[in-house]
């Protein structure tokens, strides 16, 4: 599909996701959801409140520094683990294993470790990201072609000049997949995080909004996290995409 | 000494075991070869699949340790590393597809202590010289089998070596276009004076670019005997017509018919 294909693949998708709304919101009706107008209008009403902004400020703090934590973690654990071959055959199915577990029961041993504040959501974020950008960083790197690496050793290359200058950029496109995915899981476990034991964040208004049945806001946050998702999402698969091409 | 101060590379008694894993016999590879590389000069070896050519490659490169015996180049014996003044170019499309045709060519020489103007200036001249000057911003997937190879030339050309070892670099072109990157590699051994080493399964490449063409043996590689073509240095893919060609070709079969069958009776037996 080219580029313009796309884009009217993509525009077609949300118009049609636009009318499905509109169609439930008809049957549901006030009680449970709001249309896709009223969505938009409260959204930006509540864009408008200085109150809002906090909550949404520190969500994306804690957000950003959990994304920052996830990905370096997960690079060292994966570059360290898929260039030791032993350590990553003994070390790989333990990741996976701790993949496989809902995060949602370490969360308690978190907030003990780490306070109500925001550090325990960063470190929910980053546990809900690092695996990922992990397990795809070692496939990565155990599948750069080893042609590439008898090209370093002829050139001379040292162990450093070879892992940043061979080994990373070949294993970059399979990298970024995993750094797509972790994206996505991070900001779930953020705001997962905000939603159990918090006092700001839209995690916590989420929660709130859902104690005291208010279909505006939580129609309101949802919109705003699946419009911001769904950008970054498309953003970083443009990217990925364009890494792909070049292989 | 006169001798001794032509003599480029060296090979005495060189053998390559290699250990079997998980239970499995070793595997004699290769050898014992006892062979000398004149400074300059184009050597081709010829074998049939599996005898070991690769392998006899590698341990030239420093890319793989020698079992027994000793290869010495410019007098200084290579053990199982890459020594200064010898590159390498390999079957595979080896060009970085995240870096442009320009990049990859300067990759090498930018590992060294060469200023960015020598640089500038040697990757220009081995673009010009490779036909690749309008493709320099072009990345690998934008190129054709032939050129990324061309790509991957250049590559070794720029470091300047002084060995060059060839590992089948045209097994995966058509027969027009081998011809004509044998006419280019002429042209550029000429030019650089490098002593060149090329490993092909092609008897007719061998035939046509080569001095000297070895025939190796089915596994384990030994050489069994050294063809001289008698080629002036100034030659063209034209020598092909001629009927010196066919005879050397001949000649060369003839040798490799009763090993080629061999090697298949061994592949056949391991299968």
């Amino acid at each position: 599909m080219n580029g313009t294909g796309r884009w009217q693949g993509t525009l077609i998708l949300i118009v049609a996701l636009i009318v499905l709304w509109q169609i439930l919101y008809w049957i549901v009706g006030d009680i449970a959801l709001r249309s896709p107008w009223q969505t938009l209008s409260f959204t930006v009403k509540l864009l408008q409140k200085p109150s809002f902004w906090p909550h949404l400020i520190e969500t994306g703090k804690a957000f950003a520094a959990a994304l920052f934590f996830a990905v370096a973690l997960g690079l060292a654990i994966g570059m360290t683990l898929g260039l030791k071959r032993i350590a990553g055959d003994v070390f790989e199915p333990m990741l996976v294993a701790l993949y496989s577990i809902p995060k949602v029961t370490l969360y308690p041993i978190l907030l003990l470790t780490f306070g109500l504040g925001i550090s325990a959501k960063i470190a929910f974020g980053a546990l809900h990201g690092f695996i990922p950008v992990s397990l795809f960083t070692i496939n990565a790197v155990r599948n750069v072609r080893p042609i590439f690496l008898k090209t370093g050793r002829v050139l001379r290359l040292n162990r450093f000049t070879m892992i940043t200058r061979i080994v990373f950029p070949a294993a970059m496109p399979e990298i970024f997949s995993g750094l797509r995915i972790g994206f996505s899981l991070t900001m779930i476990g953020t705001v997962l995080g905000e939603m159990f034991a918090s006092q700001k964040g839209l995690g916590y208004l989420l929660m709130n909004a859902i104690g005291l049945h208010n279909v505006d806001i939580i129609m309101a946050i949802t919109f705003m996290l699946v419009v911001f998702a769904a950008s970054m999402s498309g953003l970083l698969l443009a990217i990925d995409r364009r890494l792909h091409r070049r292989v | 000494m006169s001798n001794e101060r032509h003599v480029h590379v060296s090979l005495r008694g060189v053998t390559k075991i290699f250990r079997g894993a998980g239970g499995t016999p070793p595997v004699h590879a290769l050898g014992p070869i006892d062979l000398d590389l004149r400074r300059g000069e184009f050597f081709a070896v010829v074998g049939p699949s599996g005898c070991g050519k690769s392998t006899l490659l590698e341990v030239l490169a420093g890319l793989s340790e020698v079992t027994e015996g000793e290869v010495r180049f410019e007098g200084k014996p290579i053990h199982g590393e890459i020594m200064d003044g010898v590159g390498v170019v390999f079957q595979e499309d080896a060009c970085f597809p995240w870096m442009n045709i320009y990049d990859n060519i300067a990759f090498g020489l930018r590992q060294t202590s060469i200023t960015a103007t020598e640089i500038e200036g040697r990757v220009k001249r081995a673009l010009s010289m490779m036909g690749l000057t309008p493709f320099a911003q072009s990345y690998p997937a934008q190129l054709s089998g032939g050129m990324r190879q061309r790509v991957c030339i250049a590559r070794t050309l720029v470091l300047q070596p002084r060995l060059i070892l060839l590992d089948e670099p045209f097994g995966a072109l058509d027969q027009q276009t081998r011809l004509l990157m044998g006419e280019e590699l002429l042209r550029l051994w000429r030019e650089t004076g490098a002593t060149i080493f090329l490993i092909t399964h092609a008897l007719d490449e061998a035939a046509m670019l080569a001095d000297r063409i070895g025939v190796m043996s089915a596994r384990p590689g030994r050489l069994l005997e050294i063809v001289e073509t008698g080629w002036a240095r100034d030659r063209d893919s034209r020598i092909v017509e001629t009927d010196e060609f066919g005879r050397i070709t001949a000649r060369l079969w003839q040798w490799l018919r009763g090993e080629s069958m061999k090697s298949i009776d061994q592949s056949s037996t391991a299968a």
